[in-house]
């Protein structure tokens, strides 16, 4: 168990800066998740926690220790590939102990440490299967078990859980996180995929082009996402955007006008923004509540999804082209071709500026 | 009706001609070395498929003579020491080549393929000047030296695909695992390149094996020949007579081991050579 600091962290292939400047703290035990669209630079930041990939420039440390120049054995780190790479000609157990035998570690530790991962991992029954005698999430596990049999100090995923099929990635999700818990070990995991952020990660870093956008809990980064890109990215159907301008601010709040809603009285500080300045209202799609309009008003329903226990609800926007998404409950009472008109909540409503940054709640507000 | 079903007949029977015809082409003259062999001086110039008297005699003959059976050995200690040099460098550099990332390795990949380029007879006088000058005339050194540089570039090439496909992420595994680089490639690189080894070693065994110009050149006393420029050196028992008989057997002896081993090869000859073809 350790923490890992990144101070200043900048990476470059050449004359391509995959990461600028990344400052963040890994507290110990803390799982923490990196996500952000492909590109984004995700697993080149955690191939240079690895050790795999050389840093450009900053400084990393894990503890108190400085490890720019460690080659990865001497970081202390084990790491679960995303298409596994167990070694092919080694059984189940030949794969976790190969890592401890190169560090010459004594025979019986090498059997005891091989045999208590298993027993972690249930996978006492595999030890002397090869790979390809195995299942994606027996495999899955294998990887774990040979990351983990060196007793890391920091254990690394690579997008895990990419290859699996879908029930099995749900499962294989909640083993990871049970083993957290169990183990209590420091965990960086990358993903792209937000459910898996949103549901393991104690601490989720959202990346976007090799820059950290917002660090927070799950919980934060769906409550206050901090930009844009934020908002959009985490959530699912993504949020609603309308362009809006600010009519006017004031102490407890600011009043904001958009093209089809009437004017929202919101407890943004807008204070620093100027009257009629284009801003851009996010709104989630749960967040949204619709009733009858008249015939010429309001937005038109272009389709209706049916999923069981919910329904999305298409809306022509009344700018651009991205379709407005209405989230509720089953069964619904629209259909397609009805005009509606839109009411938000007030208090979920987020606001961006014209630097796709949120605009901060008054204090009191944000206290409470 | 009938005529489609005739001129199909007739196109499946063309087809099986040509493949007979081909097949007699390629092993008649295989099949007429190892009937010679065991046909009596005496019948030599007879005519014929199958022969009448059959006899061992010039097998006893060329295994009693103590420097055919020198030259078989000079010959496997050349032969296996080149398959083994090969391999390990091979091995070694195609890591280099296939794995570590540096300015001019296509450079390096193409002289080395440039070089596999040059005939035999063009660098014949100046090798000559090298295994002089390293003393290594006249002994199974000097062919070793130089059958292993002209297999090289072609196991290199091989190994060098092969080892391009497997997969990156295993190497950092192996990294990540703490090995070091000559550990990833004997404990983890190895055992999945058995099928690209035994392309190359065997390719480079056969290369070795069969080897005349150099082996000629280079050596100059009966105690370090190899096999075939001892056949081509076996005489007869006059100066007008050429012992074929005795050369066939010789022959047929030094050829049987390589057609055994490219049989038990084969199909991993086949999974080799074709490993850079396609992903499979």
């Amino acid at each position: 168990m350790a923490s890992v600091t990144l101070d200043k962290i900048n990476k470059a292939f050449g004359s391509t800066h995959i990461i600028k400047d990344v400052d963040l703290a890994i507290g110990e035990g803390e799982f923490v998740v990196f996500v952000g669209p492909s590109g984004c630079g995700k697993s080149t930041l955690l191939r240079l926690i690895a050790g795999l990939e050389s840093i450009s420039d900053g400084e990393l440390s894990i503890g108190s220790q400085v490890v720019n120049e460690l080659p990865p054995r001497e970081r202390g780190v084990g790491m679960v590939f995303q298409s596994y790479a167990l070694y092919p000609h080694m059984t189940v157990y030949e794969n976790m102990a190969f890592g401890l035998k190169l560090a010459k570690t004594a025979k019986e530790t090498v059997h005891e440490r091989v045999m208590t991962t298993a027993r972690i991992l249930q996978l006492e029954e595999l030890l002397e299967r090869k790979p390809k005698a195995l299942s994606g999430g027996q495999r899955q596990r294998v990887a774990m078990g040979r990351a983990m049999a060196r007793e890391p100090r920091i254990l690394l995923f690579d997008e895990p859980l990419s290859n699996l099929d879908a029930s099995l990635r749900v499962q294989m999700r909640n083993e990871i996180a049970r083993l957290h818990k169990r183990l209590g070990s420091t965990m960086v995991y990358v993903t792209h995929d937000q459910v898996e952020a949103m549901t393991l990660a104690d601490k989720i870093v959202v990346l976007n082009r090799g820059r950290v956008e917002q660090v927070g809990s799950p919980q934060e980064l769906y409550q206050r996402p901090a930009t844009k890109f934020v908002a959009g990215f985490i959530g699912s159907p993504t949020m609603n955007f309308l362009p809006a301008r600010l009519v006017g601010a004031d102490a407890t709040g600011c009043r904001v006008g958009a093209t089809g809603l009437t004017e929202l009285t919101l407890p943004q500080d807008a204070s620093g923004h100027s009257q009629g300045e284009e801003l851009t209202l996010g709104i989630r799609p749960e967040h949204l509540r619709l009733t009858e309009a008249q015939d010429r008003e309001g937005f038109e329903i272009v389709n209706v999804e049916y999923l069981g226990n919910e329904v999305y609800v298409y809306l022509e926007p009344k700018e651009g082209d991205t379709l407005l998404i209405q989230r509720g409950e089953a069964p619904t009472r629209w259909s397609v071709g009805q005009r509606v008109a839109l009411a938000p909540d007030p208090e979920h409503v987020h606001l961006f500026g014209s630097d796709d940054r949120a605009l901060p709640l008054k204090a009191a507000r944000a206290v409470a | 009706m009938t005529s489609r079903r005739l001129s199909k007949l007739a196109a499946r029977a063309g087809f099986w001609l040509l493949v007979a015809l081909i097949v007699v082409i390629a092993v008649f003259p295989f099949y007429y070395a190892i009937k010679t062999s065991f046909t009596p001086s005496g019948d030599l110039f007879r005519v014929e498929l199958w022969p009448t008297r059959a006899t061992l005699a010039n097998y006893v003959q060329i295994f009693s003579q103590r420097s055919f059976l020198q030259a078989i050995f000079n010959s496997i200690l050349v032969a296996t020491s080149v398959v083994f040099i090969a391999l390990l460098l091979g091995i070694t550099a195609s890591y280099a080549l296939g794995r570590v990332r540096f300015r001019g390795r296509t450079t390096v990949l193409l002289v080395i393929l440039g070089v596999s380029m040059f005939p035999q007879v063009a660098v014949l006088s100046g090798l000559f000047e090298v295994i002089r000058a390293l003393n290594l005339y006249n002994n199974p050194g000097g062919l070793i030296l130089s059958y292993t540089i002209f297999t090289l570039p072609f196991t290199v090439w091989v190994l060098t695909t092969f080892m391009r496909q497997l997969p990156m992420e295993l190497e950092e595994a192996a990294i990540m695992d703490g090995a070091t680089p000559w550990v990833t490639i004997t404990k983890v690189f190895l055992p999945l390149m058995w099928p690209a080894m035994a392309t190359t070693g065997l390719l480079a065994f056969i290369a070795a094996w069969n080897e005349f110009l150099f082996a000629l050149t280079f050596t100059l006393t009966d105690s370090q020949r190899t096999v075939p420029v001892a056949i081509a050196l076996l005489s007869g028992g006059s100066a007008y007579e050429l012992p074929w008989a005795p050369i066939m057997a010789a022959s047929v002896v030094v050829t049987v081991p390589l057609v055994v081993l490219v049989i038990i090869f084969q199909r991993r000859i086949v999974s080799g050579l074709t490993a850079g073809a396609v992903k499979g």
